[in-house]
């Protein structure tokens, strides 16, 4: 079986709260900040693997971002995927859930005939959940989100494990079709240096907009309908009474408050 | 029922069912939606897909002010499947052309939203904590920012319908008024074939329903707790206090909690009467969950964390030595109290003004 995972390179997120602490510039600055899998494509990758390991077949990685982000996709590579494609075209700028779900769906159908999607739920920096049921629907295939368990039941036919609030459902569907994994689904397996020689070795292939059939006004910062209106401090400024010095003392003055306020 | 089958709504809301129940959500979402909608002179549209009117989700949805309930009704809509609900609502949207369409942040409202975006080529807000309609009658949708201590109002000023899912629990329930709205049934036209999935089997807890959105005390922790030993200490003073524990993303992520302990903007929304956040820096993410405490006290090593300007009131300091004397301090009152030995003796245990 074909099996496709978008991998998204996100920056990394211990880097990210350090940086976004930054009382001088109190906004987040990107450069300098490494990149990573994001870490549900993570897992995606490892049910992947896993199935592969079962039911045979090959693992192709894909993701849209800029060159600058290879050797986040050799990790993929070294983790065990077959090969790794790339979509990066400066026409794909800007592009939101929508355009981003329009150019990975197109990408995806030139790897026809394929059997199955994976993503994660979400990424650590949009976290808008939107992609793999826009993939899926650009493909008119069906998709099931927030995956915890995927058994095959024959070639075609799988068992997968949806949760839902405060439980599951155990859904019957047919490839082809696109699953997004929650963080239950596994533990992702340890890199080693010879994955990381082996990984050296495959194939990272870049996809311009040249190689993809994509309608113009679809893509990019045109294709792209959700645009920010302004952004704003919310009103969350409170009166900020601060304590400091002796642990007991400040306790203590806490304790007082609360006892007043009728807590304790 | 009425048989008119002209609809007259702007703003639909899809008033979500499980086994025949309404999701909470969906009926938030109506109410802040008739708020929104009626000073603009607009109607508000729950729209209902399911099987069976019989069991009364029609009548609910009207007793809670739905001016229209569109209703699609067949055998094969009795479970949810993604791609069968997105093109029975396509269909509507496009016979109707509602302004607006709100769907809840939930698992199915998630998935469903998606589709029913992509297939309408219209922007989807998602998971917003916050709706506003502009005097040019656009939706704008309040979304945390990246990381900064900003929120961002999103929208799609050039697509029709304007659509969002909102988290859970943001606004409040609708007060149950008169019934003044009308049925409105719909042609539903599917084919065993669209079905593409089978629901074999749904299993879910039977869980403290919204125990955090209905806490009156919750202590959270962060990722400046360290380590699941650690966070023990948060559920210690959750103990002491009666309260519910809530979390922050990294301890989710590392195991110290349960996802169903998260709050903020992927998690709930919350309205303690007291808050305390122990071991958290104060992203927006976080904050705009708590945005309804009443009294928000924030325990932080860092001075130069954001939630210190985002507290009532900040204790700097290691919580490893300010938890255990706060739980001691805290035990001195209950036990006074509980040695009171009636009402009439408040003169025990520093109740009296005596004792400050």
């Amino acid at each position: 079986m074909r099996i496709i995972v978008c991998l998204k390179p996100v920056p990394d997120p211990k880097h990210w709260s350090r940086l976004a602490l930054d009382p001088e510039t109190k906004t987040l600055i990107r450069e300098g900040i490494p990149s990573m899998i994001n870490p549900l494509d993570r897992k995606a990758l490892e049910a992947a693997l896993q199935l592969r390991e079962k039911e045979g077949g090959e693992v192709i990685t894909m993701s849209m971002a800029p060159s600058s982000t290879m050797p986040v996709l050799r990790e993929g590579l070294a983790m065990g995927a077959d090969l790794s494609i790339l979509l990066s075209d400066l026409a794909f700028a800007g592009s939101d859930a929508l355009a981003t779900s329009y150019i990975m769906a197109t990408a995806i159908r030139k790897l026809t005939p394929y059997d199955l999607i994976l993503c994660g739920d979400q990424t650590l920096d949009g976290s808008t959940s939107l992609v793999s049921a826009q993939i899926a629907e650009f493909l008119d295939i069906p998709n099931l989100m927030h995956v915890s368990a995927i058994k095959a039941q024959s070639s075609r036919v799988f068992h997968v494990r949806s949760q839902i609030e405060h439980g599951y459902m155990l859904v019957e569907i047919k490839t082809p079709m696109v699953l997004s994994v929650a963080k239950e689904i596994n533990e992702p397996r340890y890199i080693t240096l010879m994955n990381i020689l082996e990984g050296e070795e495959k194939e990272i292939r870049i996809w311009s907009s040249r190689d993809l059939s994509l309608s113009e006004p679809w893509v990019g910062l045109k294709g792209s309908p959700s645009q920010m209106a302004d952004l704003f401090m919310p009103e969350v400024k409170r009166k900020a009474e601060i304590l400091q010095g002796d642990p007991l003392e400040m306790a203590r003055t806490l304790a007082d408050r609360l006892h007043r306020t009728g807590y304790c | 029922m009425a048989v008119n089958k002209t609809v007259q709504s702007e703003i639909w809301v899809f008033a979500e069912q499980r086994q025949e129940e309404l999701a909470e959500v969906g009926l938030e979402l109506l109410g802040k939606a008739l708020e929104l909608a009626h000073p603009a002179g607009w109607k508000v549209a729950s729209v209902l897909v399911s099987h069976s009117l019989e069991n009364g989700l029609c009548e609910q949805l009207l007793s809670f002010g739905a001016d229209e309930v569109l209703v699609a009704d067949h055998p094969l809509l009795s479970s949810y499947c993604s791609q069968t609900y997105a093109k029975i609502l396509e269909k509507l949207i496009r016979e109707y052309n509602p302004e607006v369409f709100l769907l809840g942040a939930t698992a199915m409202g998630s998935d469903l939203g998606a589709r029913l975006a992509a297939k309408l080529r219209t922007g989807l807000s998602a998971h917003c904590i916050g709706l506003e309609l502009s005097s040019e009658k656009k939706l704008l949708s309040v979304v945390p920012g990246w990381g900064g201590n900003l929120l961002a109002r999103v929208y799609s000023p050039h697509t029709q319908p304007q659509m969002a899912t909102v988290m859970p629990g943001v606004f409040d329930m609708p007060k149950e008024k008169k019934v003044n709205g009308r049925i409105v049934p719909v042609d539903v036209d599917l084919k065993p074939e669209n079905v593409t999935y089978q629901i074999l089997e749904i299993r879910r807890e039977a869980v403290q329903e919204h125990a955090l959105e209905k806490a009156e005390v919750v202590i959270a922790g962060g990722w400046g707790i360290g380590s699941k030993e650690d966070w023990e200490w948060v559920e210690n003073l959750s103990e002491a206090l009666n309260g519910i524990v809530g979390a922050t993303r990294p301890p989710v992520d590392e195991g110290w909690a349960k996802e169903n302990q998260m709050i903020g903007q992927s998690g709930r929304t919350i309205h303690p009467k007291l808050y305390i956040g122990v071991g958290i820096s104060g992203q927006m993410h976080h904050m705009v969950g708590i945005k309804g405490g009443e009294l928000i006290v924030a325990i932080n090593q860092d001075p130069q964390a954001p939630i210190f300007e985002l507290c009532d009131l900040g204790l700097v300091g290691d919580f490893r030595e300010i938890i255990p004397n706060l739980i001691r301090a805290l035990k001195k009152y209950s036990q006074s109290e509980q040695e009171c030995p009636g009402p009439g003796c408040d003169w025990i245990g520093g109740l009296s003004p005596l004792k400050p």
